[in-house]
């Protein structure tokens, strides 16, 4: 596949960025879209030019470091991340655009690499559960009903990748937090932290400067791992009843 | 001894509160984005209801002159004879004015939020979400100004043609019997129903009552609600225009 690429080239967070024009030829479909752009920048290594940067760590889809925005789309066109999303989603001689997340919350450190740290100061403000630590608990000696441990799981997929805030039109981090607090807040060993966890975490994130949730819908559409819509619902009701 | 002291919390070094009194529940609720939205949800609930009382109220005027003036000259009685005639609609109108107004300024409040929140746009755009959900802004800002041309021309009868006090029937046929009158009018019904299709799904993800068993419910609701109440208003200026009503 030969293919045209536009990047978001930017040298630091205090200067100004540019879409840049590149062309890979050589592409397999196979490849994922990391490593095709694994291949641009040996390309650019070898021609002396400064590579992309992009954040990626396992590249099997769990660890939610890797993350662009495709042709306007957060992670590209289907509902996975980026290291998982293969070259076969395009067609030769496409012209892709690549950006990084666009939030006020997320400072562009270079190029595609984006600053996600306000995500873990709203983890820090709360998304944890206060008990003493030390060898593991019998794991029968709480009881969890089923359906709250179903619930939980599917919250507790969140990897923090950061999609749903790239592609909120309001860059808001309602359905990352709304993962965090429902994830914690819906089992018996988050029960006694559930009033104070849900406020201080919607404090951090107001804080923080993220948008507010207008139900457009975007962040569960483009959620890797599928967090559910309703579960913005969810942490709503958990506010509220704080 | 040492290990219980160690194991409580020490009080005296918990994170200090902010200086002065905590904020009470509904500061803190207001200065939230999740408390502002409940306050837009309950506000446009309280709105909505009155609505859909009001559309019902209109179609009177199909039963002719009589009954839509006797209609609304009842309204002035309610609660008589403990209340004063015209009493309740006073009592009502501060709340409605409330409900606008505390709904008008969360929203601008929020928008100036969200928008601060996405300083750079994508270079590559797409269009996002339905219609309905991207025209809430404008359509609110439309739907506020027209209530304030509403109560000009059949409230206040300011701008009203006929201007006959006590007789909304001949108002009604006045206003929308004008092009203009019927044009505003029929432009902020579909406003209205593109705002009610988005609004009451939303105020319920953001009330919490939504689950996913009663998303696809409250999302025809929300639907239906709207078409309804459109097409109920809707059939007033367009029966005048028709000439089914004179």
């Amino acid at each position: 596949m030969n293919l045209t690429l536009r990047i978001w080239r930017q040298q630091g967070p205090d200067t100004p960025g540019e879409m840049t024009e590149y062309r890979v030829s050589g592409i397999s479909e196979d490849m994922s879209f990391l490593e095709m752009l694994d291949t641009l920048n040996e390309e650019l290594i070898l021609r002396g030019d400064r590579p992309v940067a992009f954040d990626h760590d396992c590249r099997e889809g769990i660890c939610g470091a890797c993350g662009m925005v495709i042709n306007g789309q957060a992670h590209g066109p289907e509902r996975t991340t980026t290291c998982q999303l293969h070259m076969r989603h395009f067609e030769d001689g496409d012209t892709i655009d690549v950006e990084p997340w666009r939030a006020g919350a997320f400072p562009v450190v270079r190029d595609l690499v984006v600053d996600r740290s306000a995500l873990d100061r709203i983890i820090g403000s709360g998304g944890y559960i206060t008990a003493p630590t030390g060898s593991a608990p019998e794991a029968h000696a709480t009881a969890v009903p089923k359906e709250a441990a179903d619930l939980a799981f599917e919250h507790a997929e969140c990897i923090g990748c950061g999609a749903c805030v790239a592609a909120c039109p309001n860059g808001s981090a309602m359905l990352f937090t709304a993962a965090k607090v429902v994830h914690l807040n819906v089992l018996p060993q988050g029960a006694p932290e559930r009033a104070s966890r849900v406020r201080n975490m919607v404090g951090a994130m107001d804080a923080e400067g993220f948008g507010g949730c207008t139900n457009t819908g975007e962040c569960a559409t483009a959620c890797p791992k599928g967090i559910p819509l309703t579960g913005i619902a969810r942490l709503n009701r958990e506010f509220l009843r704080s | 001894m040492l290990m219980a002291s160690a194991t409580r919390t020490n009080r005296a070094n918990r994170t200090p509160a902010a200086p002065g009194r905590p904020p009470s529940r509904a500061a803190a609720l207001w200065r939230s984005s999740v408390g502002k939205k409940a306050v837009m949800a309950v506000s446009g609930l309280l709105m909505l209801a009155y609505l859909v009382a009001h559309m019902l109220g209109n179609l009177k005027v199909f039963f002719g002159p009589d009954d839509l003036n006797g209609y609304a000259h009842w309204l002035r009685t309610i609660g008589q004879p403990v209340l004063h005639h015209g009493w309740f609609l006073w009592l009502a109108r501060p709340v409605l004015l409330a409900a606008v107004v505390t709904h008008g300024v969360a929203a601008y409040q929020l928008s100036r939020r969200d928008l601060k929140a996405r300083p750079q746009q994508y270079v590559h755009r797409r269009r996002q979400s339905t219609y309905a959900t991207r025209t809430m802004r404008w359509g609110g800002v439309i739907l506020g100004l027209f209530v304030v041309w509403h109560i000009l021309d059949l409230t206040t009868l300011t701008v009203n043609p006929a201007a006959e006090e006590g007789h909304p029937y001949q108002n009604i046929v006045a206003s929308f019997s004008t092009w203009y009158g019927g044009g505003i009018y029929c432009v902020a019904m579909l406003a209205l129903g593109l705002h009610v299709r988005h609004g009451f799904w939303s105020a319920a993800q953001t009330l919490g009552v939504n689950n996913p068993r009663r998303d696809r419910a409250l999302k025809a609701a929300a639907n239906g609600l709207a078409l309804l109440l459109t097409a109920g208003f809707l059939s007033v200026p367009v029966a005048v225009m028709a000439g089914l009503v004179r």
